[in-house]
């Protein structure tokens, strides 16, 4: 059986499946739920300073867009951070602790750009003896307008300002999560480092207006008539969090920096893609939201059965297994040359590949052979562009088949080259560069 | 089950069931879906490129974009994409043998066996336009023409309302006393509940120039020479009047029926429990008349339902689910089975039947024979479905083959003037929705003729 044990910045869990700071656990009632079903750990929702709690709009504070079958593919919150009061919150993260020491729980906070804010709540937290800080420089809605939020994540001076205080302030471990509502990920994600941040969570919600109602023109989610931009997460969010998750994971002045790997994680598949890219765990929000928190059943024995199958024995094994593999275009190789096939056994004759093909593409798909439907790929019209494969509903029907070395490109009439060549090199590159004498 | 201590009253009997279970019997045999199973539904269209529902279609009506029309809101632009190629479309909703058209077609079959349920979808969206009265189309000026159109049928009726679309003033002259031909008097009480077909011809005629005249029979009241005479042009669309015969020993005895009067009297009756039904029936073809038959004569508490096919389970015309219902409604059917001769019994009202001989039937040198055994199948009601035929009178010189019309491609029949369409003609399938098909074609081909007779002669250059 392979080892999913997990070990972040020094914080144990018995597995890499936490709970973002959301809803789900804003409460001991849910986050005992949550250890009952089985999650590694929590991320408690984001505590504020002392004093009246906040308080949250009384209409509806989710708006959703959905794919075939009304499942749920993208979320967007204007919820803020808790409205209970900070020291019902400590108590109860105490509590919890005790009862779970095997599960691990990080406090979420979030209070104003001051010193004396952070240095006043980080003895309370740590009293709860919780295993660790999450700063949370996240939230583009609501809290953002008060100068919190995503109004810190996006300027790099203050996330390297507050994440030294509280390196200064405490000896818990400090996991700064950063906003993707910025240009490039890397900069926060350097300041957080230059701070001193033990590691960084990432993406939290994106700015977002989910829906329009067309009744009443009124974004969604409407409260008396009237919408704000939200936070978007969910499946559809997955691929840009990817992105930024490998970007710094890759990036020479934050590379090895701890990552706990955060959007639209909705499967084990969604979270070994995270660790392969870089993150040592990961946060789960929305496919909770979505289904209960049940679903880290089918996390932990996919991940699991997934890493017996490969031979992988620990989360060591498979985490940044990718981050080599993420380059930039200028290094992609231009003499490597695929091709769709269509396997004709599995296909349904749905014609979807030619349409996309013929209309919004290369040309490079039959949709009649000799009086019969039929469909199949015209090699020397295809590009190898994918397009094809990503619209086939039937899975493994298309793939892109490379050419091997030495066989006849139909389409450009040449050879497939052997060597390795990129844009840098390519005679139509301006910049290209002379290759050594 | 009531009935056992004294035995199920043998003989033909209304009644044989308490009110309530006529009433469940005869309820809709597929329930509309509502709004959430339909875009459930909607959702499973992979919106195929020239998909092969549509070339399935006899009407070819755009059925991915109508799915797609259902799957974002918008049942009423659905309706209208399926009433653009086919106006009865809630019926054919109801009555197409989908199983071997659309959703035969359909690529979720190749992909899991399950197609999308297409029929399910069309009666979804034109029920709700229906419903809400909404009217797709206008008339164009008039153009001072009119047209007789033979038959109140599927055929006769969007012939008319394509005719009245293009501004041409329609006669339809049906012999019956209700328009809607066969789905009125000709589809299984379950599949057109409420009152239907009666409500479609509403909804048809509702685009105005178009006038039913009820108890014109072709040949009784009229001949085709009266209306060239009378009218620009003539749509024939009179259907199959005619029944095959047995031709056997017995037929002409008391209980022996044609099926399709059965199924029009059912039709008919508000009340099903003052039908009379056998408590053996048998009931002897392998279409849907026969099936449809044989459902009813179950669901009006026949105690023993059989229905004889003189060929195998794969030559019946009625579609595999069609056989499949009727064999889950406790009909039994056997193959390979011919009627011999009909036996009879006296009793107080005459000679009675009381059974029927049948001969085995087998395929030699790929001909039907009978093998000379027979048997005994115990009845006391016996419907004839051996097939419809077309009974032709005051057609004058119009030419037939096979005893049908003939006609070209675009409907026009061998007198000039004069267009046919639906199961009169020689092309006819016995459908519904190629009825539909061919009165809509035909009325264009009447007014692409019309248009060009008006046009000024042109010069010889």
């Amino acid at each position: 059986m392979a080892d999913i044990r997990n070990n972040f910045v020094g914080i144990k869990s018995p597995n890499p499946f936490w709970l973002a700071s959301a809803p789900p656990t804003d409460k001991a009632y849910n986050v005992e739920r949550a250890f009952k079903a089985g999650w590694g750990g929590v991320v408690w929702k984001t505590l504020g300073e002392e004093g009246p709690p906040v308080v949250n709009v009384n209409g509806p504070r989710y708006g959703a867009i959905w794919g075939a079958d009304r499942r749920l593919l993208g979320l967007n919150n204007i919820e803020l951070i808790t409205d209970r009061d900070l020291y019902t919150n400590l108590r109860e993260m105490k509590e919890v602790k005790k009862n779970w020491p095997d599960r691990a729980i990080v406090a979420s906070i979030m209070v104003p750009c001051e010193e004396q804010a952070w240095k006043a709540i980080l003895p309370l937290v740590e009293e709860t003896e919780v295993d660790g800080i999450e700063l949370n420089f996240g939230c583009p809605h609501g809290m953002s307008e008060r100068g919190m939020g995503s109004a810190v994540g996006q300027v790099p001076e203050y996330i390297e300002m507050v994440v030294r205080w509280c390196k200064q302030y405490t000896r818990m471990p400090v996991i700064t999560k950063l906003t993707p509502n910025i240009s490039d990920i890397r900069h926060p994600a350097r300041a957080a480092k230059r701070g001193g941040t033990d590691a960084v969570s990432l993406i939290n919600t994106i700015s977002s207006i989910i829906s329009v109602d067309l009744d009443t023109f009124s974004p969604n989610p409407s409260v008396g008539g009237k919408g704000s931009h939200g936070g978007y997460c969910g499946p559809a969010v997955k691929p840009i969090a990817l992105n930024m998750v490998a970007e710094i994971a890759r990036d020479p002045e934050t590379y090895g920096l701890p990552i706990s790997g955060i959007g639209g994680i909705t499967t084990w598949r969604d979270a070994a893609e995270f660790l392969a890219l870089g993150a040592g765990n990961v946060q789960v929000c929305t496919a909770a939201m979505t289904y209960g928190f049940k679903i880290v059943e089918e996390m932990i024995t996919g991940l699991s059965d997934w890493m017996d199958e490969k031979g992988h024995q620990s989360l060591d094994d498979i985490i940044c297994r990718a981050v080599p593999n993420v380059t930039d275009w200028q290094y992609l190789n231009l003499n490597y040359i695929a091709k769709a096939h269509i396997d004709q056994d599995a296909c349904i004759k749905c014609g979807r590949c030619h349409i996309a093909c013929e209309d919004t593409s290369h040309q490079a798909i039959t949709s009649m052979v000799d009086g019969v439907r039929h469909f199949e790929v015209m090699e020397e019209e295809c590009v190898g562009c994918n397009l094809c494969v990503n619209v086939c509903p039937v899975e493994n029907c298309i793939t892109m088949e490379a050419l091997p070395a030495g066989d006849l490109d139909k389409r450009t009439g040449k050879v497939v080259d052997p060597t390795y060549a990129n844009w840098t090199q390519h005679p139509n590159n301006p910049m290209a560069r002379q290759a050594a004498e | 089950m009531e009935r056992l201590g004294n035995g199920p009253k043998a003989g033909i009997e209304a009644g044989r069931l308490a009110a309530a279970d006529y009433e469940a019997n005869f309820a809709d045999l597929h329930p509309r879906l509502d709004r959430h199973e339909a875009l459930v539904e909607s959702d499973r269209c992979y919106f195929c490129y020239d998909a092969p529902c549509m070339t399935a279609c006899p009407t070819s009506i755009d059925i991915p974009l109508f799915i797609r029309q259902i799957q974002t809101g918008n049942p009423i632009g659905s309706a209208k994409t399926i009433f653009d190629q086919n106006i009865l479309g809630g019926m054919c909703a109801r009555v197409c043998p989908t199983e071997t058209l659309c959703e035969q077609a359909c690529v979720r079959n190749t992909a899991e066996d399950k197609p999308v349920e297409i029929g399910k979808l069309q009666r979804y969206s034109t029920d709700i336009a229906m419903e809400q009265g909404r009217q797709f189309y206008s008339r164009k000026a008039p153009t001072g023409k009119t047209i007789a159109v033979v038959g109140a049928g599927p055929a006769g009726l969007a012939a008319a309302h394509r005719l009245a679309m293009h501004g041409h003033s329609v006669t339809v002259l049906e012999a019956r006393e209700k328009a809607g031909g066969l789905n009125e008097y000709g589809i299984a009480t379950y599949k057109a509940v409420d009152d239907f077909a009666a409500r479609e011809v509403e909804y048809v005629t509702a685009i105005g120039g178009i006038e039913i005249v009820n108890g014109q029979a072709l040949g009784r009241d009229f001949s085709l020479s009266d209306l060239s005479t009378k009218y620009d042009a003539v749509f024939l669309g009179m259907g199959l009047a005619g029944v095959n015969g047995l031709g056997i020993e017995g037929e002409a005895l008391t209980g022996v029926e044609d099926a399709v009067d059965f199924i029009a009297a059912l039709r008919q009756a508000k009340d099903k429990s003052v039908l009379p039904i056998g408590r053996r029936v048998v009931v002897l073809g392998g279409g849907m008349t026969a099936i449809d038959a044989a459902i009813q004569s179950k669901l009006l508490g026949a105690e023993e339902v059989t229905i004889c096919y003189r060929r195998g389970k794969e030559n019946m015309n009625a579609s595999p689910y069609e056989q499949d219902l009727a064999t889950a409604n406790g009909v039994i059917i056997r193959h390979w089975l011919a009627p011999k001769s009909i036996i009879g019994k006296d009793g107080p009202n005459g000679t009675h039947v009381a059974g029927i001989e049948v001969e085995y039937t087998a395929m030699r040198d790929g001909k039907l024979i009978g093998t000379g055994e027979t048997g005994v199948i115990a009845a006391d009601q016996i419907f004839k479905a051996i097939g419809q035929t077309f009974s032709a009178s005051g057609l004058g010189a119009l030419q037939f083959e096979k005893g049908k019309i003939v006609v070209d491609p675009e409907g026009r029949a061998s007198i000039e003037g004069v267009w046919a369409g639906g199961d009169c003609i020689g092309t006819g399938e016995d459908l519904t929705v190629s009825a539909v098909a061919q009165g809509r074609d035909a009325a264009e081909s009447i007014v692409k003729a019309l248009a060009a007779a008006a046009q000024p002669a042109t010069a010889v250059a």
